[in-house]
């Protein structure tokens, strides 16, 4: 039965109706809740100590042009840390799963790196690597705290990382290598061709999530040294007694973990989308 | 001396720990014959075929493709495998891969066909079998039965000399099914040789040179489909077709 014009058009209002009143009533209170705040804020006891101390212009104009070139040394740990990661993680993963007999000694020292790398805290490894290693002499270890303090988080990512692609790799259905080997494949080819594509795809919002975690940990190498920008932030921080070079630190930071937090968000939700649809098919 | 049937099966026997699934099967399909397996669900049909493309390991008996064992220690699979083709209940096409990526990553990748050639037979197979125009389309566009039919196509890219149908019916809608049935009915046209597991009583019926009924992991009875169907010897037999017509009334 079809509706008649008349009762369409009213039912039509009422929809709109009902939109701009949750619009309004959604605005109205998005603006009590930021006006309340920010008053709060202002008229606190400390407002004056805090300006001046986290929030002063002065200082903010004087630390910036010292920022980007810090920055620009987080920006390239980071690019070739999370390059490492990745393969290193794969590989770990890819070891772990497979069942060949003649990997097991590297399975056993993949599963002890793992769980090692997972278990000790990140400062720790940070100075084991820079101090510890350089300690060995060995020729080919490099004597920058930039690079041991890289490595450092390119093992302890490694170990998280390695663990996200094994669920991925654990989460495909057994039904699909079964079809993938029933075709002939052999278990490398299911592996490379059926199994993998899907286990990649499955992880991609849990992969940028880690990303993000090592964007922001990239600033622990300062305590080795290196003057990335949290470190010269510090620096700049003792030598005015004042906390607005960190207030600018963090503000380079959010240029970069913000967009990507935006992407995972996306992700999730269309994933979940996705999968809502196929539970109603 | 004829040739030997294409697959043979003598006192095929099967373990999960403790548990025996397939109690002693002796079973021969000849070439260009379809035999169907009937049972309940749990009565080892699905593990009958699984062992048989060597996708589970047997725990004692022998099985034969043209004459060869298959099932001895120290064989390797693949090659075995790449002669046999096997379609799934729930057909489990590569869900990141289109149709016709679908259909020739097998006779690519186990074959060594060459890509180009594998597309055009790929092309011929999807459209003789009323799917022209849907390669590139993703399986989660497709109905049940257009998949089941990518699925039975995948399977006989690599030309196999017997296909194994596992309930390839009974993950679909009634009205999905005719369109299966259809291509099973084609192949056994030209002659495909067939192990098939059904619940699909016309299924049976009408393909099938011979219908085993399993029991707990054994054959209980077997014959050709009109005299199992209209006068079952084995009272577990009668039960079960009785059941059958039961759930079909109702």
């Amino acid at each position: 039965m079809h509706a008649t014009p008349t009762t369409r058009a009213a039912r039509e209002q009422a929809r709109r109706q009902r939109a701009r009143k949750s619009i309004a009533v959604s605005a109205t209170a998005t603006a009590v809740v930021i006006v309340g705040v920010a008053l709060a804020i202002v008229f606190s006891p400390g407002w004056r100590t805090v300006r001046e101390t986290y929030l002063s212009w002065h200082y903010f104009k004087q630390v910036l042009p010292s920022l980007p070139g810090g920055f620009w040394l987080d920006v390239r740990i980071f690019l070739i840390v999370e390059v490492v990661v990745l393969a290193l993680g794969l590989a770990i993963a890819l070891i772990r799963t497979m069942r060949a007999p003649v990997l097991y000694p590297v399975r056993v020292v993949a599963a002890v790196f793992v769980d090692v790398m997972r278990g000790v805290p990140l400062l720790i490894l940070l100075y084991l690597f820079a101090f510890g290693l350089s300690a060995l002499g060995f020729s080919f270890i490099p004597g920058s705290y930039t690079i041991l303090g890289a490595a450092a988080l390119a093992c302890c990512y490694s170990a998280y990382v390695s663990e996200v692609f094994r669920a991925g790799i654990q989460s495909v259905h057994p039904s699909q290598p079964a079809a993938g080997l029933a075709l002939g494949l052999t278990r490398t080819q299911t592996l490379r061709h059926v199994v993998l594509p899907q286990a990649v795809r499955a992880v991609v919002p849990p992969l940028l999530n880690d990303f993000i975690g090592l964007t922001k940990d990239v600033a622990l190498v300062s305590i080795l040294g290196p003057q990335e920008i949290a470190r010269i932030a510090q620096i700049n921080a003792d030598l005015y007694f004042n906390y607005t070079p960190y207030v600018a630190a963090a503000a380079f930071y959010l240029v970069i973990t913000l967009p990507l937090i935006r992407i995972v968000d996306r992700m999730r939700s269309r994933g979940l989308e996705r999968q809502n649809a196929l539970v109603l098919m | 001396m004829s040739a030997p049937p294409v697959l043979e099966l003598r006192a095929v026997t099967k373990y999960y720990g403790e548990r025996e699934v397939l109690g002693g099967i002796d079973l021969s399909v000849e070439e260009g014959c379809a035999v169907a397996l009937i049972g309940s669900s749990g009565s080892g049909k699905s593990t009958l075929l699984r062992c048989v493309d060597l996708l589970e390991e047997i725990d004692d008996g022998d099985i034969y493709l043209d004459g060869a064992p298959i099932t001895d220690p120290g064989t390797d699979p693949i090659p075995i495998r790449r002669r046999l083709g096997l379609v799934f209940q729930a057909y489990n096409l590569f869900p990141h891969k289109s149709v016709i990526e679908n259909v020739v990553l097998g006779a690519v990748r186990a074959q060594g066909m060459p890509h180009e050639q594998a597309l055009v037979a790929g092309h011929a197979l999807l459209e003789r079998f009323g799917l022209a125009g849907r390669e590139r389309d993703y399986p989660d566009r497709l109905s049940g039965g257009q998949q089941q039919r990518v699925a039975i196509v995948r399977a006989l890219m690599t030309k196999p000399r017997a296909l194994l149908l596992d309930e390839v019916t009974s993950a679909l809608d009634p009205e999905l099914v005719g369109e299966v049935l259809g291509i099973i009915a084609e192949l056994k046209r030209d002659g495909m040789t067939m192990l098939i597991a059904t619940h699909e009583m016309t299924f049976a019926r009408e393909f099938a040179d011979e219908v085993c009924y399993l029991d707990g992991g054994k054959i209980v009875e077997r014959g050709r489909p009109e005299q199992i169907f209209s006068e079952p010897e084995h009272p577990a037999t009668r039960r079960f077709l009785a059941r059958l017509l039961q759930g079909a009334r109702g």
